[in-house]
C-alpha cells in the first residue's frame, strides 16, 4: 500500500503529521552531525570540538521532549488509526533511537577529551574509525529510508549491522591483545574499547530504525530477530 | 565521508503535493473516487468457524437500486462484529436483513442465503416475530414504549409468552434491567414512565427491553449517536458483559467505537463488503486502501 500522509480530509492533520515527522528528522540530522563531530574530535584530538558535542547534547533532549509532546498531542487530538498510527509510533520510537545515539555520540566525545589528555600515540585508531564509518552510513541510510518509505534500503542497511558487530568483536580482540602486550596502556585502551562500545550501539540504534521503517511502511513489527513478520 | 542530506527538500517530498493541496479544493483532489465494480470481492477473513449467522452471497435491492452487492459474511457466536462505512455504504441496510426489519419497506428485495443457526432466515415458513425475539435490536434513538419502565421490559416476555404471572415478569424485568446496569438507578420508579429517564438510560432500558425476550443475536443501529461520553461509555461497557450471553453485530459511525466494542471489524463501501478482519487488524494495519483510507479521515 502506498504511504499518503498529505490526503487527509483535515488539512490541520496533515501539517501536524508532516510536522512531527520533519520535527524527528531534524532531530536527526543533529545527531547524526554529532556522531561525526565525537568522531572527528577523537581523531584529531580536539577537545573544543568535543566541549561543543557535549553542549549540543542538550538540545537533543529537548527535541526528544519536543518530538514526544507533539506525537501525544497528536493521538489525543485526533485518535490516528493504520498508516498514522503507525507513523506516530516510529517517530516515538526512533526518536528515542536518536536520543541515545546522541548521548553515545557523548560518551565518544568524552573519551575524546580524555584521550587527548593523555597525549600518547593513538592505538586502536583505525578500528575507531572503520567502525565510526560504518555506523556513520547505517545511520544516515536508515534516516535516509525512512524518508523515502523505502523498505528494500531499510532492510539492506539492518543487514549491515552484523558485519558492524563482527569488526567491534574483532577490534576488542585486538585492544586486548594490546593491554596484554602492555599492562601500562590498560586505562588507555579501556577508553577506546568504551569508544568502540558506544559506535557499535550506534549501529544498533540505526538498526532499530529500519525496523521502524519496516513497521511504518508494512505494519509488521520486525524486531528482535522477527522478521518472519513481513508478508 | 557522508554529509549529512536530510534538509527539507529531500526529506519532506510530500510537502510539494501539501502546498498544492492548499491551492486546490478538496473535490478536485477527490479523484480516486472508486465506483462499486471496481471493488472486486472482500479482503481479510469473511468466515469463521463457529457461525452463529452465516450469509453468502446477499444481494438487496430498493426497487431497482441495489444497496447491497454480493456480500458473504459470517458472524461468530458470542462475537461483537462492528459495520462501519460511510453514510449510505449499505452497513445499515445490512444489518436490518438480520431480522428481516427489511419486510417493512416496500419494494424492498433480499437475495442470497442468510441462516441462523443453519435455518433460513428469509424461508418462506419463517414467522418473523419469534425470529425477532431471536434477533433483537436496538435503534439509534432510544425510543421507548410510552408507557412506564416495568411495562417497557415485560411487554416482550408477556406477548412472547415467556412469562405470564406477576412474579415471573418481576424477575424477567429485574434481570434485564440487571443485565442491561440499569437497575439500581430505576429499582424504586419501575411505574414512571420510561420516557421521563435520560438519554442514555431510555438507550439502556431499550437494550433491557431486547434483552428481556432472550434474544440469541443483538443488532445494534449506532446506539450511541445520540448519547454523552458518559452514557456511551456505559453502553459500550453493557456490550462487552452482553457478549458473554449474546452475538452481537453493531453499526457505528464511531471508529474508536468499533475499535473498542468489537472483536471483528467489517468495512462497507459502495454497498460492496470491502474488509473484514480482526479489529486490531483493520486498525493498525488494514489491507485494503479503502478501508484505510476511511478510518484514518483521507479521501477515497
Amino acid at each position: 500500500m502506498e504511504m499518503h500522509f498529505d490526503q487527509h480530509i483535515s488539512r490541520q492533520f496533515n501539517e501536524d503529521l508532516e510536522s512531527l515527522k520533519t520535527e524527528m528528522l531534524e532531530m536527526g540530522g543533529l545527531v547524526t552531525r554529532q556522531v561525526a563531530d565525537a568522531v572527528e574530535a577523537l581523531a584529531n584530538a580536539d577537545s573544543e570540538l568535543a566541549e561543543k558535542v557535549l553542549q549540543v547534547e542538550e538540545e537533543i533532549d529537548r527535541c526528544e521532549m519536543e518530538v514526544d509532546e507533539h506525537a501525544t498531542l497528536i493521538i489525543a487530538k485526533r485518535q490516528p488509526a493504520a498508516s498514522d498510527l503507525r507513523m506516530v509510533m516510529s517517530v516515538i520510537r526512533i526518536a528515542r533511537d536518536l536520543e541515545r545515539v546522541g548521548d553515545e555520540a557523548s560518551k565518544v566525545a568524552k573519551m575524546a577529551i580524555a584521550l587527548t589528555d593523555e597525549g600518547t600515540a593513538p592505538r586502536g585508531y583505525t578500528e575507531i574509525r572503520h567502525i565510526a564509518n560504518a555506523v556513520r552510513k547505517m545511520l544516515n541510510d536508515a534516516l535516509d529510508a525512512y524518508t523515502r518509505f523505502d523498505v528494500k534500503s531499510a532492510m539492506e542497511t539492518l543487514a549491515e549491522d552484523e558485519q558492524v558487530d563482527m569488526d567491534y568483536r574483532s577490534a576488542v580482540r585486538e585492544m586486548i591483545t594490546y593491554m596484554m602486550e602492555d599492562p601500562r596502556s590498560i586505562s588507555r585502551v579501556m577508553n577506546v574499547l568504551w569508544t568502540l562500545r558506544s559506535l557499535e550501539r550506534i549501529g544498533d540504534h540505526a538498526k532499530n530504525i529500519c525496523e521502524q521503517v519496516v513497521y511504518l511502511v508494512k505494519g509488521a513489527d520486525i524486531r528482535h530477530g522477527n522478521e518472519k513478520n513481513m508478508r | 565521508m557522508n554529509t549529512m542530506t536530510l534538509n527539507a527538500g529531500e526529506a519532506v517530498p510530500a510537502e510539494n503535493k501539501a502546498t498544492k493541496l492548499a491551492a486546490e479544493p478538496p473535490s478536485v483532489k477527490n479523484q480516486a473516487v472508486k465506483k462499486p465494480e471496481e471493488i472486486a470481492g472482500t479482503v481479510g477473513s469473511p468466515f469463521c468457524d463457529e457461525a452463529k449467522l452465516r450469509m453468502r452471497n446477499v444481494n438487496v435491492f430498493y426497487g431497482e437500486t441495489q444497496a447491497i452487492h454480493d456480500v458473504s459474511l459470517d458472524i461468530g457466536r458470542n462475537q461483537v462484529v462492528a459495520m462501519i462505512g460511510p453514510s449510505g455504504c449499505g452497513k445499515s441496510t445490512f444489518l436490518r436483513c438480520l431480522n428481516r426489519m427489511n419486510d417493512t419497506i416496500e419494494g424492498c428485495r433480499v437475495e442470497g442465503e442468510l441462516t441462523l443457526d443453519g435455518e433460513a432466515i428469509y424461508g418462506s415458513k419463517v414467522d418473523v416475530v419469534p425470529l425477532r425475539a431471536r434477533v433483537g435490536m436496538v435503534f439509534q434513538k432510544p425510543n421507548p414504549f410510552p408507557k412506564s419502565i416495568y411495562d417497557n421490559v415485560a411487554y416482550g416476555p408477556k406477548i412472547h409468552g415467556i412469562a405470564s404471572r406477576r412474579a415471573e415478569l418481576d424477575e424477567v424485568v429485574e434481570n434485564s434491567l440487571r443485565r442491561a446496569g440499569l437497575w439500581n438507578e430505576v429499582k424504586d420508579r419501575l411505574d414512571k414512565p420510561g420516557t421521563g429517564l435520560s438519554g442514555g438510560q431510555q438507550q439502556r432500558l431499550c437494550i433491557a427491553r431486547a434483552i428481556a425476550v432472550n434474544p440469541e443475536v443483538i443488532l445494534m443501529d449506532e446506539p450511541c449517536s445520540a448519547l454523552d461520553p458518559i452514557a456511551t461509555a456505559r453502553i459500550e461497557e453493557l456490550i462487552d458483559e452482553l457478549r458473554e450471553n449474546y452475538t452481537i453485530a453493531i453499526v457505528t459511525h464511531s471508529m474508536q467505537q468499533a475499535a473498542r466494542v468489537s472483536q471483528r471489524t467489517a468495512y462497507f463501501h459502495l454497498g460492496k463488503l470491502v474488509e473484514v478482519n480482526d479489529t486490531e487488524t483493520v486498525f493498525t494495519n488494514p489491507q485494503h486502501e479503502l478501508t484505510e483510507a476511511y478510518i484514518t479521515g483521507r479521501f477515497g
